[in-house]
């Protein structure tokens, strides 16, 4: 197996990476869940069977990340059985966009939808891949996501 | 594209100054491979280091991605750029091309190399400053004094140049021989460190 040195790849997605976290979990923390994504990415690069499409794999492990981020958050915050479907008001206070801070409040999977398709420019295959669904399920949170922000996000 | 769409677009996350990983990631043990470019007298060179030592110096001629595709190969992909883990050989080599420096002090990993071509070079480490020596002799230092011509391809091959002075080998008739970097990188090393040409080596 051929791979690329992990440099050009942290060039290639870095920024991307960084801005997808931030549409997903806030400036705050965005910084503490790129560097977990990038080190869960060096400790299995060498391990990694399938090179052909690099930019996925990155932002799958960021989705885990941001995944095991909002658990953690809800854990601390939120009493189990009443956990909401979205990070709502736990989410530090943040001076950011407030079309986006609308978007950190969808659900999980219609703000992961969002965020990969408009921050780092994925395409529906790639989304599914990412995020482990059909094309279908891809598009149709997004679908979703932009039909209730149009009905909630009033500038 | 809707509205929103467009809007999601035009006001999606700047790029923020990206957190540094090289030093969470050298505490965790996965950088295998830090490296460094800079601008010398000699033109740019890249610097790569393991946990072990200095690995690699290279004279780069717009092929750095060439350079670093084969250490990944050789060594491991896990390469960053993390300048600041290749301060020390980088001011040992400041302090040899302003002349103040004669011997490196750094660490050297030779994973690079193996074999004949390995004993070559490290016959080849020993030669001090201002001194010469002939393919045959570093040859003969190596083990076998009749290949001097495989002495040559291994000091083509030397992954590690200035520190493995290579340029410090030369045709026993006192003719400058080949050099990795070409013949005149051979010529200013070899004039900083008095070597006259006229001498026999």
């Amino acid at each position: 197996m051929r791979l690329p040195p992990f440099q050009t790849l942290l060039e290639a997605h870095g920024p991307d990476v960084h801005r997808f976290l931030v549409a997903s979990v806030g400036r705050v923390d965005a910084d503490d869940c790129y560097q977990e994504t990038w080190m869960a990415a060096l400790r299995a690069y060498p391990k990694l069977r399938d090179a052909s499409n690099l930019k996925s794999w990155i932002f799958t492990v960021a989705h885990r990340k941001v995944i095991d981020h909002v658990r953690a958050r809800r854990r601390v915050a939120v009493p189990v059985g009443d956990v909401p479907e979205t990070l709502a008001t736990n989410a530090p206070p943040t001076p950011d966009d407030d079309l986006w801070a609308n978007v950190r409040e969808l659900p999980d999977k219609q703000r992961t939808a969002v965020a990969l398709r408009y921050v780092a420019d994925a395409g529906y295959e790639e989304i599914a891949a990412v995020m482990g669904t059909s094309q279908e399920a891809a598009r149709r949170n997004v679908h979703e996501a932009i039909k209730r922000l149009r009905t909630e996000y009033q500038p | 594209m809707t509205d929103i769409e467009h809007q999601l677009r035009r006001r999606a996350p700047i790029p923020d100054p990206l957190p540094d990983l090289t030093e969470a990631a050298a505490a965790a043990g996965l950088l295998d491979v830090a490296y460094a470019t800079f601008d010398s007298p000699l033109g740019t060179l890249l610097l790569a280091s393991t946990p072990r030592g200095l690995v690699r110096l290279a004279y780069l001629n717009g092929d750095e991605a060439e350079v670093l595709e084969h250490l990944a190969d050789r060594l491991s992909p896990r390469i960053l750029a993390a300048p600041r883990r290749l301060d020390e050989p980088r001011r040992e080599l400041d302090e040899y091309f302003e002349g103040t420096r004669r011997r490196f002090e750094v660490p050297l990993d030779w994973r690079l190399t193996r074999g004949f071509t390995r004993r070559v070079l490290e016959a080849t480490a020993r030669i001090p400053y201002g001194a010469t020596a002939t393919y045959k002799q570093v040859a003969t230092e190596a083990g076998n004094a009749l290949a001097f011509r495989a002495a040559g391809n291994a000091l083509g091959s030397n992954p590690i140049p200035i520190i493995v002075p290579c340029h410090r080998i030369l045709h026993s008739g006192g003719g400058l021989g080949g050099y990795t970097g070409g013949l005149e990188r051979k010529r200013v090393l070899l004039g900083a460190e008095g070597y006259s040409g006229s001498k026999q080596p």
